[in-house]
């Protein structure tokens, strides 16, 4: 409201003490936070003061994430969180539970920069209006949102009443899905066009509204039902229909929006502890920074692998696109401008689809 | 669909070696010939929960030894059964398939093309009336059949109670050779193998080990020799972080690494992230 304020060019906004410092978070026109009724009245009626702007609160991205450092081991894993994070692409990881899948999910958003100013808007506007703004947060970081399993379509992508779902409250930020086949198809399926468009359309009786839903995708799954499947100490018990249900839930066109896939096996518990998050957000905001001037081209080699690759059926066709892409995001890794093949080649050593 | 009754001529005689032979035997498919195969005839079974080790192991196998002239025969059941099929079909060669139901009957659901195209190229064979739907003990039955109709049994993954080792006891007790995959202790899929290899079976590596078994020559496949990630994974197979460290290679020049020699199919990964020499069965 704040920000239409300032588009309209008027002079200043009226709102109760307790939204006040909210509403100066915006920037925009002067808040008038008066008190009592009489002292509104003689502001508009120009015999009081119009008092000063409370100064913002300090801008986002100061949220505290907890550090890589506590990650044990899992080089594979922690790399391909690292180029996750560099190139903004969707992560899958496998592997059983207790293995330190949603430790490393919630270590990806203080990896990413901290969102420029109108990012931070845009997130604070967004939490301000599902209500979930404490009264004295200032400009909020990015948002990492890990709904259950159990949410409904509506609590994913928003209702009727234009509560915002999980992918527009996870904005700017990072979606996590656990235990991703135990989400209804429904649910799964309505995750596609906000995965394409970054916007997600909220159907109501009279027409339909757009919410921005610009997140990364993140997601966890067990290899199989009961988490076993392949575990060198313990019994799997899933009958193998069951357990082909259980990955045919992940239907392909899903599948197909995961950038990386990464098998994260369970560990000695007594593992060296692994670089900090500032050590790897240094490269990942370089990286970044590379991307955006000029993605890296593929020198010939590697493109000559990319085609070997598809031409084996290792990749279909939105693969080959998405193996580009990480391979440019690596190259971007290590300060190349072009791609070498061994940066496509370990592209594809992620690639997704291979449930095991 | 044919039925062959015992006594009569083109009844197989490899059966007349079980002490309850089959006194009718129900067949679907052109291929009638296959029953008098002349070359090795090799039975490949194991657990239907085998990893993509043991189905790509499996397949390997299969079309190896297909390739090289031997008939393959299983039960088309799912996992390392449907993968010797499956293994031999892309070779180019017929298959046999034993039932545990009726020869019309395309059980499991899953396993339908694979029935389709042995029912094209090869022979569905079973002791029951068309029309017969599976039933739990007429698997262990099916079994005798396939060890008696091959020369040597193959078991490629298998826990210590399962079917494929009442195959392979049916084939001691006919005098066939029983031959049997190694794995790795831990993995309860090795129980089985592993403890007919301590009781005196056929150690079964590689293609050239099984089609030395068979007594057939077979064109020896290139490979890429002097990988250091190759040579490490054929010495013991491991995880990447493992590998990582056994090799001193970063996470990023490993990975590069693993997904080469996977493309070139030299490797492949179990459901657990565990990589091994060998390729994947890709066909479901």
């Amino acid at each position: 409201m704040m920000e239409a304020a300032g588009r309209l060019g008027l002079d200043g906004m009226l709102v109760a003490p307790e939204n006040a410092a909210e509403a100066a978070l915006a920037g925009t026109v002067a808040v008038l936070a008066p008190t009592h009724l009489n002292e509104a009245v003689a502001v508009l009626a120009g015999t009081a003061p119009v008092p000063a702007l409370p100064a913002p609160a300090s801008a986002g991205g100061d949220a505290v994430h907890p550090d890589m450092a506590d990650v044990r081991g899992q080089l594979r894993a922690r790399r391909a969180v690292e180029i996750a994070a560099a190139g903004g692409h969707n992560l899958l990881m496998v592997g059983p539970p207790g293995s330190g899948k949603t430790m490393l999910a919630r270590r990806l958003p203080g990896l990413l920069p901290a969102p420029t100013p109108g990012e931070a808007l845009e997130i604070t506007r967004i939490a301000s209006a599902a209500g979930e703004l404490a009264a004295d947060a200032g400009l909020l970081g990015r948002p990492f949102r890990a709904p259950h399993h159990s949410a409904s379509v509506a609590a994913l992508v928003g209702n009727a009443r234009l509560r915002p779902g999980e992918v527009t409250m996870a904005h700017r930020g990072v979606l996590f899905l656990d235990e991703l086949p135990e989400f209804n198809r429904q649910s799964l399926e309505a995750l596609r066009m906000p995965l394409e468009d970054g916007e997600v359309r909220i159907s109501r009786a009279a027409g339909s509204v757009l919410l921005p839903a610009r997140f990364q995708l993140i997601a966890a799954m067990n290899p199989c039902p009961c988490g076993l499947y392949g575990d060198p100490d313990r019994e799997c018990g899933c009958a193998p229909q069951r357990l082909a249900a259980y990955r045919a839930r992940i239907s392909g066109p899903l599948l197909d929006r995961f950038d990386l896939q990464v098998d994260v096996p369970r560990v000695e518990a007594h593992g060296a502890g692994g670089e900090p998050t500032t050590a790897v957000a240094l490269r990942v905001g370089l990286a970044r920074q590379l991307l955006a001037e000029r993605r890296p081209a593929l020198g010939d080699e590697a493109e000559a692998l990319l085609r070997q690759a598809a031409d084996r059926r290792f990749l279909s066709g939105r693969g080959v696109d998405r193996a580009q892409r990480v391979a440019q995001t690596i190259a971007a890794l290590s300060g190349e401008t072009e791609v070498a093949p061994d940066h496509l080649a370990e592209a594809l050593s992620y690639r997704a689809g291979s449930l095991g | 669909m044919t039925v062959l009754c015992r006594r009569r001529p083109g009844y197989p005689g490899r059966l007349l070696e079980l002490h309850d032979p089959p006194a009718e035997l129900h067949l679907c498919g052109e291929h009638l010939e296959l029953l008098a195969w002349e070359r090795p005839v090799v039975a490949i079974v194991g657990s239907r929960r085998a990893g993509d080790a043991g189905l790509g192991m499996a397949r390997q196998l299969a079309r190896g030894a297909a390739a090289a002239g031997a008939l393959v025969v299983s039960g088309l059941a799912l996992g390392v059964d449907a993968a010797a099929h499956e293994g031999a079909l892309a070779a180019g060669a017929p298959t046999l398939a034993v039932l545990g139901c009726g020869p019309d009957v395309a059980y499991p659901r899953t396993n339908r093309g694979l029935y389709a195209r042995i029912l094209a190229a090869g022979l569905i064979v079973s002791e029951y009336p068309p029309g017969t739907e599976p039933a739990p003990w007429r698997f262990p039955a099916r079994n005798r059949l396939i060890a008696a109709l091959a020369d040597a049994v193959v078991v490629v993954e298998a826990k210590v109670r399962s079917g494929a080792l009442i195959t392979a006891d049916h084939a001691l007790d006919l005098g066939r050779d029983v031959l049997a995959v190694p794995g790795w202790p831990a993995f309860s899929g090795a129980g089985g193998t592993n403890a007919l290899l301590k009781a005196g079976a056929g150690l079964i590596e590689s293609v050239e080990d099984l089609n030395g078994w068979l007594g057939l020559e077979a064109p020896a496949p290139g490979s890429a020799d002097g990988d250091p990630v190759l040579a490490a994974l054929r010495d013991q197979p491991g995880y990447p972080d493992e590998l990582s460290a056994r090799l001193r290679l970063s996470p990023a020049e490993l990975s590069a690494a693993l997904a080469r020699l996977e493309l070139g199919g030299e490797i492949c990964r179990d459901g657990h992230g565990r990589w091994m020499p060998g390729s994947a069965a890709r066909a479901r």
